[in-house]
């Protein structure tokens, strides 16, 4: 079965597999991740320059905007008017329009604040901007983002960084049937098999960041995911077999001496 | 030039002294901050990139200068 292209947006991207830019012991570490995992889209985040050291490198003297596409984000906002004052920053820095909506909601668990995060997918998309969201797993909450103009649903599979893989497969599976959205799991990968199990579910991508960064070996583990993104998609749309009970032989018993 | 002439402001945070009439492209100049990498807000609001030498600061400004950084 030939895969349609991933289209985010009116865009088309040649990898399923996202990554974030965070947490790396260093910029090369980043950029030569960046590179094995065969991602053209990275999530940044937008903060303060550090003025007191002027020569301090930057993220972007290591990973070309001009090759891959930055997906800034709105990392550590917690209302409406804090993450569209920081989207509206990044489109200035170098226009921007693609974001990653992302407002959260307690600092502990990280879980999104889904009726801020309506509100600002809505002033954001009357601004001209395309607004990938991430949210909860709720596909009532889900379709509303849909109508208040998302051009991609981002539930998490477990809470940020903690590596949990998916925990409620059958809310993945009901957001699938019901939206034709780019569906995107973000946040919650612990390894390469739970990247699989997003893309068995019928998810269209992936996004990682922590899983690939504070791997012991950051770059292994982003071919891994790599590899793990390509198989879990195929696998989706090779039609598998129903599970049964029972075993069934895979030898016939014809011709049996 | 007399301290009593210097203007206060603050850019991310940090108080800063300017002598009257100092632009806003003069400042990034001072920072060394490269234009194309960073996008400014001066008390809130966005500035236009292009319009950095037309901006006089004054006294009390409060400047935000931000960029990219690693996020997931």
């Amino acid at each position: 079965m030939i895969d349609k292209r991933f289209k985010i947006a009116n865009k088309i991207f040649k990898s399923r597999l996202i990554v974030g830019t965070g947490k790396y012991k260093s910029f090369s570490e980043c950029a030569k991740a960046i590179k094995t995992s065969g991602a053209d889209i990275v999530t940044v985040a937008v903060r303060r320059v550090n003025i007191s050291n002027k020569n301090k490198a930057r993220l972007m003297d290591y990973i070309d905007p001009k090759k891959i596409t930055y997906l800034p984000n709105t990392a550590g906002c917690f209302t409406a008017e804090d993450a569209i004052r920081t989207l509206r920053l990044a489109r200035e820095i170098g226009g921007w329009k693609l974001v990653k909506l992302e407002v959260l909601g307690d600092k502990k668990n990280l879980f999104p604040e889904m009726i801020e995060t309506l509100r600002s997918t809505e002033l954001l998309t009357k601004e001209g901007f395309k607004v990938m969201v991430y949210c909860n797993d709720d596909p009532l909450m889900a379709k509303r983002l849909e109508n208040a103009g998302a051009v991609a649903i981002m539930p998490l599979a477990a809470p940020i960084g903690s590596g949990l893989g998916i925990q409620n497969k059958v809310n993945i599976k009901i957001i699938r049937k019901q939206t034709k959205l780019p569906l995107i799991i973000d946040a919650g990968i612990g390894q390469a098999s739970d990247a699989s199990i997003a893309m068995e579910l019928g998810c269209d991508g992936v996004l990682i960041n922590t899983a690939i960064a504070k791997a012991k070996n950051p770059s292994q583990m982003a071919e891994a995911m790599k590899l793990a993104v390509i198989s879990g998609r195929k696998s989706y749309l090779s039609g598998r077999i129903n599970p049964n009970l029972f075993g069934s032989a895979s030898t016939t018993t014809k011709g049996i001496i | 030039m007399n301290i009593k002439n210097k203007i206060k402001i603050t850019v991310n945070g940090k108080q800063m002294q300017i002598i009257p009439k100092f632009t806003l492209k003069s400042l990034i100049t001072k920072l060394k901050m490269p234009l194309n990498k960073i996008a400014i807000e001066l008390n809130k609001k966005i500035i236009d990139k292009n319009r950095i030498s037309k901006i006089q600061l004054k006294k009390g400004d409060k400047i935000e200068i931000v960029h990219f950084i690693g996020g997931g």
